[in-house]
């Protein structure tokens, strides 16, 4: 095993998430992961996060994978001057080298469509994070009250 | 091309290009824009429409007179703006503490089809007390519109199903039902509340 694999396996077991042995992505860091408990299983539920590029090389983002919920994506809430809000699809999201891509209330958010279970006030759920580079991130995110309003501190 | 034409030509040019300004101006800030007054919302009492709310009674605008207002649209199906709008609100409350004792807060489904006197109550159930959820007819929810100037839009979306798109600011009435100010979405706190207490402050002098 070389130095540097060991290092990065040391890492990962570290921040606690499994090894990404591809380019880019495994430079990703996860932070502040969190969503609001849902009622019942109808409605689709929002996690959010920031995505932190460490590398050197831009990473992006192609989509979500979770047991919670059939369809994830991440998707986009617009206010316009008129103070009317819609949401979208937000397609690939590219992480700059060196930069940060925040999931937040009002903008990006990880929409979890077609819930297979209900969300639960303190229970987590992993979330995977699929990347371009053909690697991957899975992130135990906590559940938090339905009117959370952001991530604990 | 001599250049007493081109003169005349560049003098022609910049005439014109002041006039379309001028007429721009006109239009869009000057005395000849629409007189923005026709966007605000109707004064509650010139509204009509009537809906249910959180505890099955039947409510409409003169039911919020006497009291300040503070009225959003949404719906319970929105993972997103929506809990986030009511959670700012709650925190808004919080802030204002006994202040907002007889403040009326209300949220209005867009989305009367899937947000039932049931759910609605429910939903509200998980923010602030003060909080009431009420809802109606498509036709009076439009009619609800109508009155604060509100737009939505029912949207489908990749799983079969569908969204609404919908404004999101927060409309401020003083207890005679008279528009006072609204609070746009992600406004910061440092404005919300001092908005808050001014449509309150205003309805202790007209009331005392």
């Amino acid at each position: 095993m070389k130095s540097s694999t060991a290092i990065a396996i040391a890492f990962s077991i570290l921040v606690g998430l499994p090894t990404a042995s591809v380019a880019g992505s495994e430079d990703v860091v996860v932070e502040d992961a969190w969503s609001r408990a849902s009622i019942g299983i109808n409605r689709p539920g929002a996690a959010y996060m920031t995505l932190r590029n460490t590398g050197t090389d831009p990473v992006t983002l192609v989509g979500l994978e979770t047991p919670l919920a059939i369809m994830p994506d991440i998707h986009e809430t617009k206010t316009g001057a008129d103070g009317v809000s819609s949401m979208a699809p937000a397609g690939e999201i590219i992480v700059p080298p060196g930069e940060s891509i925040s999931l937040e209330p009002g903008g990006l958010h990880a929409m979890l469509m077609r819930l297979q279970t209900k969300m639960i006030e303190g229970a987590t759920f992993p979330l995977t994070l699929n990347f371009a580079d053909g690697g991957a991130i899975t992130v135990d995110v906590p559940i938090l009250g339905i009117a959370a309003r952001g991530p604990e501190s | 091309m001599n250049r007493r034409s081109l003169l005349t030509y560049s003098a022609a040019a910049s005439g014109v290009l002041a006039l379309t300004l001028f007429i721009g101006w006109w239009r869009v800030d000057g005395p000849g824009a629409p007189e923005p007054v026709a966007q605000r919302p109707l004064p509650l009492a010139l509204m009509e429409f009537q809906m249910t709310d959180q505890d099955g009674a039947i409510v409409g605008p003169s039911t919020l007179l006497g009291n300040a207002s503070m009225v959003f649209f949404g719906f319970t199906y929105c993972p997103d703006v929506c809990p986030t709008t009511l959670s700012d609100i709650s925190g808004w409350l919080d802030d204002l503490g006994d202040d907002v004792a007889d403040m009326n807060v209300v949220f209005i489904t867009v989305d009367p089809e899937r947000d039932t006197v049931d759910a609605m109550a429910e939903y509200v159930s998980y923010f602030h007390p003060t909080i009431q959820g009420w809802s109606g007819t498509l036709e009076e929810t439009a009619r609800a519109a109508v009155g604060f100037r509100a737009s939505y839009d029912k949207v489908a979306n990749e799983d079969e199903d569908y969204t609404m798109n919908h404004t999101a600011s927060v409309f401020l009435f003083d207890a005679e039902g008279q528009f006072a100010s609204t609070i746009d979405y992600h406004e910061p706190r440092e404005f919300a509340v001092p908005k808050i207490r001014r449509v309150l402050t205003r309805t202790e002098e007209e009331t005392s």
